[in-house]
């Protein structure tokens, strides 16, 4: 029964991180801040991933865990790439700034 | 894993080994010299052939890889011929393009090669871990792909909300994997399919299918969220654009199909209803959108989200018949879409230019070739016989009718007549409209390569859609 509650709590702060995340992406304007506000969001998935991975007594999850790790830091050295390639064009990291394309 | 294993898994695997090998090697020459495109160019093409015949070889014999981890034959090695032969028609069409935009880099053809790779291990996943990582490789390449003339601010713009975008959907496919792992205590597709029927009266299982299908839609270009397609479409280089709207999406679909797998779909009703709306709204959007468009490239870009639609109805479907269909018509919108991205990018002026309705006036005196072969593409995005447009979407609406999903497939067919306004509008334009006197005349050389890439996929959509047996013959086991 402890496991159980103890699982509950794990999947709570893990869903209550992720709409953290999702709110600062929604909501921030700063290119950089929404970037980490998604880092969040996959942070909180991992959260998620190893409770249940414990719970379950499988390995699996962790294995996972570690692999999105593995991507986060890839999609990390992409992103900024894009966005110093941006800055070096625009001068800007707000992404109200950042709109050529339309319609 | 002994090595013997390791070696009998690795070949099993043999079209995503060697395209992951081509990518090394390219990206080692590209280290290691300057002036290295035309080799690269030549090398990805000669290993993009080879992992096309490889894959139909292999076709025959279905098996499992690497602890159950990957398919092997049938489906899987369906889906990396279709890769592979996307990827080599776009690498025909990039040699020139991407020389005129001057963005004749080597590693151009290595990212394309990696982003191949992700899509083949996305189409075989038979585990949530392996179209997860498949998935991630072919949008980390994308999002560098589509940024690839750095200098242009359009194409920085693109990349960079592809990338926001892309990587908030992940967020959520990825909730949607934990989830589904949470509730089913695994993490291998079939499984999961198989305990549909039991899981779905829990609401964790229903919440992550609802989060993986936000992510997926996402990734096939759906509405709601669509919103990054025409910006991204129009900003990238346009070679790129077309093979992310073909490669991606067939990616994406089949990636679909394997998860959201017919005995699922029927068995947990609320994701067919949500998979029904999506369908319809993508219809509707895209077409009545694209109406509105004057550069030919945003149009196509709307039109790839009305497709989603269309493709979409045949998952609903949930039948051999619809499966079918989304697997001929994700082959015949490759060849027509990389088709009319690449007559794009064979007349874009170095600034990006010269991609609206209006310049297209008067092609067909011209450039007589192009114009036709423009016509033949247009006529089968329309879905107008004999072409292979055609028959995808015959098979796919006859499969939402068997079961029992009528009311989509009319919607389906009065939106392919909107989209012939569209469509249709460009031949009209190309063939029965004078060029404007002052307009300039944009001089582009000519490309063998690429003029071969067009009229190959010119002669297979007329070829498939005369004899859509030959691909029907290859699929017609898989479900």
């Amino acid at each position: 029964m402890t496991i159980s509650l103890d699982l509950h709590m794990y999947l709570g702060l893990s869903a209550m991180l992720f709409c953290i995340g999702v709110a600062g992406v929604l909501t921030r304007r700063n290119v950089i801040v929404v970037f980490m506000c998604i880092e969040l969001m996959l942070n909180s998935v991992n959260l998620s991933l190893a409770a249940f991975s414990s719970q379950l007594g499988d390995p699996t999850g962790q294995v996972l865990v570690f692999l999105v790790m593995a991507v986060a830091a890839a999609e990390a050295a992409v992103g900024l790439a894009i966005v110093i390639a941006l800055f070096r064009n625009k001068q800007t990291v707000n992404i109200n700034d950042i709109n050529i394309l339309k319609w | 894993m002994d090595l013997s294993l390791l070696l009998h898994d690795t070949l099993a695997i043999g079209p995503i080994s060697l395209i992951t090998l081509v990518g090394l090697v390219v990206l080692t020459i590209e280290a290691l010299h300057n002036k290295t495109e035309n080799i690269n160019c030549w090398i990805s093409l000669v290993g993009l052939a080879a992992a096309l015949v490889l894959s139909l070889v292999q076709l025959p014999t279905t098996g499992t890889a690497f602890s159950d981890m990957i398919a092997t034959g049938g489906y899987a090695s369906f889906f990396s011929a279709v890769f592979a032969a996307a990827g080599l028609l776009t690498v025909m069409l990039s040699k020139s393009y991407i020389k005129k935009q001057s963005i004749e880099h080597g590693e151009y053809y290595a990212i394309l090669l990696f982003a191949i790779v992700g899509m083949m291990l996305m189409a075989a996943a038979t585990d949530l871990v392996t179209l997860f990582l498949g998935l991630e490789l072919m949008s980390l390449s994308f999002y560098i792909l589509a940024g690839f003339v750095r200098r242009r601010n359009e194409s920085n713009e693109a990349a960079l909300k592809y990338f926001l975008l892309g990587a908030f959907a992940t967020g959520f496919l990825l909730y949607g994997i934990a989830l589904l792992y949470g509730s089913a205590g695994t993490t291998h597709i079939p499984s999961i399919v198989g305990k549909a029927g039991m899981l779905a009266s829990s609401t964790m299982f229903l919440i992550g299918c609802g989060l993986l299908l936000i992510g997926f839609a996402f990734k096939i270009a759906a509405v709601p969220f669509h919103m990054w397609v025409p910006d991204v479409y129009e900003g990238s280089p346009t070679t790129v654009s077309g093979f992310m709207s073909t490669g991606g999406k067939a990616a994406a679909f089949a990636a679909v199909l394997v998860v959201f797998a017919p005995a699922l779909v029927r068995g947990v009703e609320p994701v067919r209803d949500v998979l029904a709306v999506i369908a319809a709204l993508s219809m509707i959007v895209g077409n009545v959108i694209a109406i509105a468009q004057t550069s030919i490239k945003r149009m196509l870009a709307y039109s790839s989200i009305a497709h989603a639609g269309y493709i979409l109805v045949g998952v609903i479907a949930a039948n051999s018949y619809g499966a079918q269909g989304v697997l001929f018509y994700l082959v015949a919108y490759t060849m027509m879409n990389v088709g009319a991205f690449g007559i794009l990018s064979y007349l874009e002026s170095e600034d990006g230019k010269n991609v609206s309705f209006d310049d297209y006036r008067g092609l067909s005196a011209s450039r007589p070739t192009l114009a036709l072969l423009m016509g033949i593409f247009m006529f089968s995005l329309t879905g107008i016989p004999p072409f292979a447009g055609f028959f995808g979407k015959y098979y796919v609406f006859a499969g939402a009718v068997q079961a029992g999903y009528t009311w989509l497939a009319i919607l389906g067919v009065l939106m392919s007549v909107i989209s012939a306004y569209y469509y249709l509008r460009l031949v009209v334009l190309m063939y029965f409209s004078e060029r404007e006197q002052d307009a300039p005349v944009i001089a582009v050389p000519t490309s063998g390569l690429g003029m071969a890439a067009l009229v190959l996929s010119a002669i297979a959509l007329l070829g498939f859609g005369i004899y859509p047996s030959v691909v029907l013959n290859f699929i017609s086991h898989f479900f």
